[in-house]
């Protein structure tokens, strides 16, 4: 991480970095505005799992590895952090900072048995491992199996500011959002970056340079599973329940979706992703079942017609960066 | 004179007409298993029954307005809390009703509580909602595991039952069905030998039913329910356990699963219920008309408990008149006794748990069933001041001691 912490190179700020500035105000200022049009639940829930489709991506995106076992890191943050603020009478800020602890311990854990395989079998031993805790999830005594944790208090923020209200919390989830995101937009703009789009492109060729592709893929899928966790953790905070559907296989296919519908590589196509997906299951519930159809639909129309998504087909039209 | 006193008669009714002319609006949530394994004890049916309650209501009180509403909570505890949130939060849904899956409802009372509205539960069964759980926006209205142990699981043991083996659906729900029944039996001399956890919405369940059946208990108690109670006992049919000498206790049966099950698997099994269609004439007539919706089917104690729950919440309202938080509506239906065409007159106790009789029931055999949904034999009438845990045993905060 030492590399990372070095100066961006000059090109970043050149008219593609402008581009994301001027698309990053763009969205903190629809972040600001929102809740007075928006039920700020349903932003909130869309905000978390932005977050989370963003964590994947910095992985998928930036390092061209696949994880279909992100449910994990997110799950179980949610779990730990639920547990937190429940049984161990942590404040919200703590519980959430558990939260991202638990997702950078299972991430490292997870990260280093399977980033020494590529493709398909990095795919399939990620899956395995989030199996394996689902099951734990489903057993243990702590996680309430099908019942969740629930009645999770969202507490005093600092000791001082009672989260109580929806719209004190959502301030709350705008702030972590936005510092997670800049976080992220840091990491990607980073040297440390840099290298890490070299591993997607070649990754033979960065061995060959002298980088230790490994360790570097390592830490990404650790930075990727620690802010998965703080978005799992947000959430159990935000909704007062931690329960199977976010450690659930599907989960870890629905950020997938996420990721392709917004697009995947781009730094704003993972939150477009998400606020479209989340969308469609709050606003077409009446359509009960048919929801997970549409959504197949919806996917295979983004696979066939707009494989860039829809922030990657905006910025390809505009021939700007996003 | 006289033409005075009539003309403030007149006035005097005059009065009382407009102020029971004042409209009322209510909205209504029907939250509810709409696809899968408890779709069909509670579910559509339960919309439909929630439409009759309304249409004959609103029949005799034309400035009541309901609106109803209804979702799928998937027996998922997030998906139900979020919905019901969304509900009182930006839809103005004043109550929600059904909500079977203890679980999703364990919740749902949990928001009805923050959100200061009401909550009926007549699908969900864990007796906690009265118990350690209870809160004062929550009723408890058709029946619950305690019931449900004192009747079957008392009845079995007196007929000699007296070695348990407990099948439970591993979440809130199959929970306290094992730990009521597993207290009656042992309080009636019983002895329970094992148990066993299986994932609610089980297809499989021949390991399990292997390790029943090798723990030699007499009777093999299933603690679950809709989907995995068919499941169980066609599986439990398969090997042979009830030609092998075990009996199966089905703690939770409704008349769906012995639909859906056919009287010649399901015939002999004992069980318990608040409200069976064929009871009398006034149920059938009932049945008859929420037939219109739902041809072929019959309905659960859990729909009618959701007709009488919206009727007597409905009177709450119009007494109380206005828009009242759901603490006030609940302590409004506490005071007035409930009377219903379906369960009869009865009580909402201070836990919030409504008190009517509760009846033993045996399914027929299939020579004995003379037309479709003749299904069970009544062997006892369990009196209201029997079926229910006694109020000062739930250990409920809202009981003063």
């Amino acid at each position: 991480m030492a590399v990372a912490s070095d100066t961006i190179a000059a090109p970043e700020h050149s008219a593609e970095g402008r581009s994301e500035t001027i698309a990053f105000l763009i969205m903190t200022a629809v972040l600001i505005v929102a809740p007075f049009f928006i039920y700020p639940l349903f932003l909130m829930q869309a905000l978390c799992f932005a977050l989370f489709a963003c964590a994947f991506n910095l992985l998928i995106g930036y390092v061209g590895l696949l994880s279909f076992g992100h449910a994990l890191y997110f799950g179980w943050a949610s779990y730990l952090a639920a547990h937190a603020a429940k049984v161990w009478g942590f404040p919200p800020e703590l519980a959430i900072l558990t939260g991202a602890a638990t997702g950078a311990v299972l991430g490292l854990v997870a990260g280093s048995l399977a980033i020494r395989r590529q493709g398909i079998y990095f795919a399939m031993i990620t899956l395995a491992l989030a199996q394996m805790m689902f099951f734990f999830a489903l057993q243990a005594k702590f996680t309430g199996g099908e019942d969740g944790i629930q009645g999770v208090p969202r507490g005093k923020l600092f000791g001082l500011i009672d989260l109580a209200s929806n719209n004190t919390m959502y301030a709350l989830v705008v702030v972590i959002f936005l510092a997670c995101f800049l976080l992220i937009l840091r990491i990607i703009n980073s040297p440390f970056g840099e290298v890490l789009k070299a591993i997607r492109e070649n990754e033979p060729r960065a061995i060959s340079l002298g980088y230790k592709t490994d360790r570097y893929k390592l830490v990404a899928f650790v930075l990727s599973a620690t802010l998965a966790g703080v978005a799992g953790g947000t959430k159990a905070i935000v909704f007062q329940i931690a329960s199977l559907t976010d450690v659930h296989w599907t989960m870890s296919g629905e950020v997938v979706l996420m990721t392709l519908v917004g697009g995947l590589g781009t730094v704003f196509g993972p939150v477009a992703g998400a606020f479209v997906i989340i969308a469609m299951q709050n606003y077409l519930n009446a359509l009960e079942s048919w929801v997970t159809v549409i959504q197949g639909v919806i996917f295979v129309v983004c696979v066939l017609l707009f494989r860039r998504g829809i922030v990657g087909e905006i910025a390809h039209l505009l021939r700007i960066k996003l | 004179m006289k033409h005075l006193i009539s003309m403030a008669a007149l006035a005097a009714a005059l009065a009382c007409g407009s102020a029971q002319a004042q409209q009322l609006n209510v909205k209504i949530g029907v939250m509810s298993d709409m696809s899968s394994l408890y779709a069909d004890i509670g579910g559509p049916g339960s919309v439909a029954a929630a439409k009759l309650a309304v249409a004959d209501f609103t029949k005799d009180h034309p400035n009541v307005k309901v609106e109803l509403v209804s979702a799928d909570h998937q027996n998922k505890p997030d998906v139900g809390s979020g919905i019901v949130n969304k509900w009182f939060d930006s839809e103005n849904v004043d109550m929600v009703i059904d909500v079977p899956n203890s679980g999703v409802a364990l919740a749902t009372s949990q928001v009805a509580s923050q959100k200061n509205k009401l909550f009926i539960v007549s699908g969900a069964a864990a007796s906690d909602l009265t118990g350690p759980k209870c809160n004062a926006n929550t009723i408890h209205w058709t029946y619950d595991t305690w019931m449900l142990a004192n009747g079957t699981g008392k009845a079995m043991v007196k007929t000699g039952g007296d070695t348990w083996f407990f099948l439970t659906a591993d979440y809130a729900f199959g929970h306290a069905l094992e730990r009521d029944t597993s207290e009656v039996v042992e309080k009636n001399g019983g002895k329970v030998l094992g148990k066993v956890r299986h994932p609610l919405n089980t297809n499989d369940f021949s390991s399990f039913l292997l390790q029943a059946q090798t723990s030699k208990a007499k009777v093999i108690g299933l603690a679950n329910a809709g989907g995995d109670t068919i499941n169980s006992i066609k599986a439990a049919s398969e090997f042979g356990i009830v030609s092998g000498g075990q009996k199966l206790a089905g703690l939770l049966v409704f008349s769906s699963d012995v639909a859906a099950l056919g009287l010649q698997t399901a015939q002999g099994l004992s069980l318990t219920e608040t409200w069976y269609w064929d009871a009398n004439d006034v149920n059938r007539a009932w049945t008859k008309r929420w037939q219109g919706e739902r041809p072929g089917k019959f309905p659960t104690m859990i729909h009618a408990g959701v007709y009488a729950g919206i009727l007597h919440y409905l009177k709450a309202r119009v007494a109380l008149g206005g828009n009242p938080d759901g603490k006030t509506v609940a302590a409004k239906m506490k005071e007035i006794p409930t009377d219903d065409q379906l369960f009869g007159k009865g009580t909402i106790r201070a836990d919030g748990r409504k008190i009517h009789d509760a009846y033993l029931f045996e399914v027929k055999k299939p020579s004995e069933s003379k037309y479709p949904g003749d299904f069970y034999h009544l062997k006892a009438t369990i009196p209201a001041a029997e079926a229910f845990r006694p109020l000062k045993e739930g250990n409920c905060p809202l009981v003063g001691s």
